[in-house]
């Protein structure tokens, strides 16, 4: 039977609702607003609210400052290089222990996502002097690597769960109707989860635009994604709150758009599984 | 071509011995039925076939040739699965020509069998459709369809018709055994339901436990059970059991005999009872009855046979229709 709902309930929930989104989404909103201060309103108390002059200048400042652009290509490039990498690994791995489990597969699952409880410092010392010895400083290719390796467990975790809801033996029978390994992978079981894959691939992507330590730790300038563009507005001679929002607004647009327009496949994502 | 042998196949999972050792004769065009109790092996039986689980030991050989580690593409074989396993994001004729794309066949010859075989299962006006928007009896045509277009030397159901409705079931039923008369090709199929085995199989094998408790026709199952597991599974409803003095004087540790071979009487016979629930279909009267010792007994009487809750009832077993079984189960 359907709860009854009263009005006043309704509408309490409504707004605590509200309340609650308002809250998270501040912070982000403040950072927009205040890319359009001048520095002095940025840093003025109290703090104005929407009756400040608003100006472009931050974002002029910023373009001509540093080369934008280059920095959010990296960003691209790292994103969705890690994560096709990443899939690339994954679908197989998945595969194997979603259909082909063996006695040890579940304590192999659990001790990848172990990995990612590690605290990522406690590794950066040998990362860095590793990646110095390859020469892979400050290079696209290393920080792709790295981020894949990083995103892992999760791509493979995401995709297991997926591949477990397909009935074992739509694949046996392509199996009986004569698919080799790769065909049976390449014309059944992915096209079958694409939505799972789709979701995936949005999940990681996003995950890897905004991972900030590694790629702080391991990139300076030529491959310097826009989480490095955006630390290099914290500097040492003092902070500059409307340029550094700035930089901030124009690092996080891309993914926030993009976010939106995939909400649907992102909630089916990290909800999958949860309700048969 | 589509002769099936099997040499002693054992197949453990772990320590768990399933199939403990079978040996099998599978003739060319013969439409053989594996039937038993869930979890007699039966599907295990079938899957090892199809080489879709790796034997333990033993042999398996088609047409001669020994496939034992053959993989499933290699046994030319084609199956059809009890949830249909159709592929979802395809229409009928991509899931109908998926097997003659994966063997590389030309596509005009490709669109010639999935027409071809659409024709014989009724599905022409379907093709373009998904899985999804079909029927459960659509969609299992669908599977046998996918099967038939390989022209594989045997077919191998696994309890194809156990998710449809009842009266769809009985059609299907007859649909496969006239696909059978058709194609004259080898078809192995499981099932738990001893009617589907009855109606439609040239040889029943039943199962219990992995291991091969009796091979025949169906009549001859019926009429010349090996032992009393057989005899007490084949034949519905169930045969009846009778043990102690009854038994002790026809020289047998248990008596089976049929509902459909008792002589009943409302004054008397052979053994008396009382009638516990009478089901009158028109056509036959069903009786429960338990037996003065406390033995309850189905019977069946051909036509009506008024009789009711609670009234005393003679049954008398018919001549030479007494099965006699020893300690072990055995039929004397």
């Amino acid at each position: 039977m359907a709860r009854k709902v009263t009005n006043s309930r309704r509408w309490t929930f409504t707004i605590l609702a509200w309340g609650v989104a308002l809250l998270i989404f501040f912070p982000i909103l403040w950072t927009i607003l205040t890319s359009f201060k001048s520095e002095a309103d940025a840093i003025a108390s109290p703090p104005k609210f929407l009756f400040f002059d608003w100006t472009t200048e931050n974002y002029a400042e910023v373009q001509s400052r540093s080369p934008y652009f280059r920095h959010f290509m990296n960003s691209v490039i790292i994103s969705v290089g890690s994560t096709l990498l990443g899939l690339l690994i994954a679908i197989p791995a998945a595969w194997s222990m979603a259909f082909q489990p063996a006695k040890r597969t579940k304590d192999l699952l659990m001790w990848m996502l172990s990995t990612k409880m590690m605290p990522a410092a406690g590794v950066l010392i040998p990362m860095y002097l590793l990646f110095r010895s390859w020469g892979l400083l400050d290079t696209r290719l290393g920080i792709t690597v790295v981020l894949m390796l990083i995103n892992l467990p999760i791509i493979t975790w995401m995709l297991y769960t997926y591949f477990r809801e397909i009935p074992s033996e739509i694949l046996e029978a392509a199996r009986m109707d004569g698919a080799s390994l790769m065909k049976e992978i390449l014309h059944v079981l992915t096209p079958m989860a694409v939505p799972g894959i789709a979701s995936t691939l949005l999940l990681n992507v996003i995950l890897a635009w905004n991972e900030a330590f590694w790629t702080l730790n391991l990139t300076t300038s030529r491959a310097a994604p826009l989480t490095t563009f955006i630390a290099s507005y914290s500097s040492p001679e003092g902070l500059f709150y409307a340029k550094l929002s700035a930089a901030s607004t124009m690092a996080i647009a891309p993914i926030l758009i993009l976010g939106w327009f995939s909400q649907k496949q992102l909630v089916r994502g990290l909800t999958f599984g949860a309700v048969k | 071509m589509g002769s099936i042998t099997l040499q002693q196949v054992r197949k453990s999972f772990g320590d768990v011995e399933v199939i403990p050792g079978v040996d099998l004769e599978i003739n060319d065009g013969e439409f053989v039925v594996f039937v038993g109790p869930s979890g007699c092996g039966k599907s295990t039986l079938l899957r090892l076939i199809a080489g879709l689980e790796d034997v333990t030991s033993g042999q398996i050989m088609i047409d001669g040739r020994d496939v034992t580690h053959a993989p499933p593409s290699q046994r030319k074989l084609a199956m059809v699965f009890q949830s249909y396993a159709l592929y979802p994001h395809m229409s009928v004729r991509k899931n109908i020509a998926f097997p003659l794309k994966m063997a590389g066949m030309a596509a005009a010859e490709q669109e010639r069998r999935v027409q071809h075989a659409a024709g014989i299962l009724n599905l022409t006006d379907y093709l373009d459709r998904r899985p999804g928007q079909l029927s459960g009896g659509q969609r299992q045509r669908v599977a046998i369809g996918r099967a038939i277009v390989r022209e594989p030397s045997a077919f191998l159901f696994d309890e194809p018709l156990s998710n449809l409705d009842a009266a769809l079931r009985v059609n299907m039923r007859v649909e496969i055994s006239e696909l059978h008369k058709k194609l004259a090709t080898t078809m192995v199929y499981v099932t738990h339901d001893q009617v589907e085995a009855m109606t439609m199989a040239d040889k029943i094998v039943v199962l219990r436990a992995g291991r091969v408790e009796q091979v025949g026709s169906p009549l001859e199952l019926y009429r010349k059970p090996a032992n009393r597991f057989v005899a007490g599974f084949i034949g519905s409803p169930n045969m009846n059991f009778i043990e102690g003095e009854a038994a002790a004087r026809l020289g047998a540790h248990a008596i089976g005999v049929r509902p459909e071979h008792f002589a009943m009487s409302t004054t008397d016979g052979a053994f008396a009872g009382t009638v516990g629930v009478a089901e009158h279909l028109g056509s036959d009267t069903f009786l429960h009855v338990e037996l003065d010792g406390g033995t309850p007994i189905v019977a069946r009487a051909a036509g009506e046979f008024p009789v009711d809750h609670g009234d005393r009832i003679w049954l008398t077993p018919q001549e030479g229709r007494v099965y006699r079984f020893d300690q072990q189960g055995l039929a004397l």
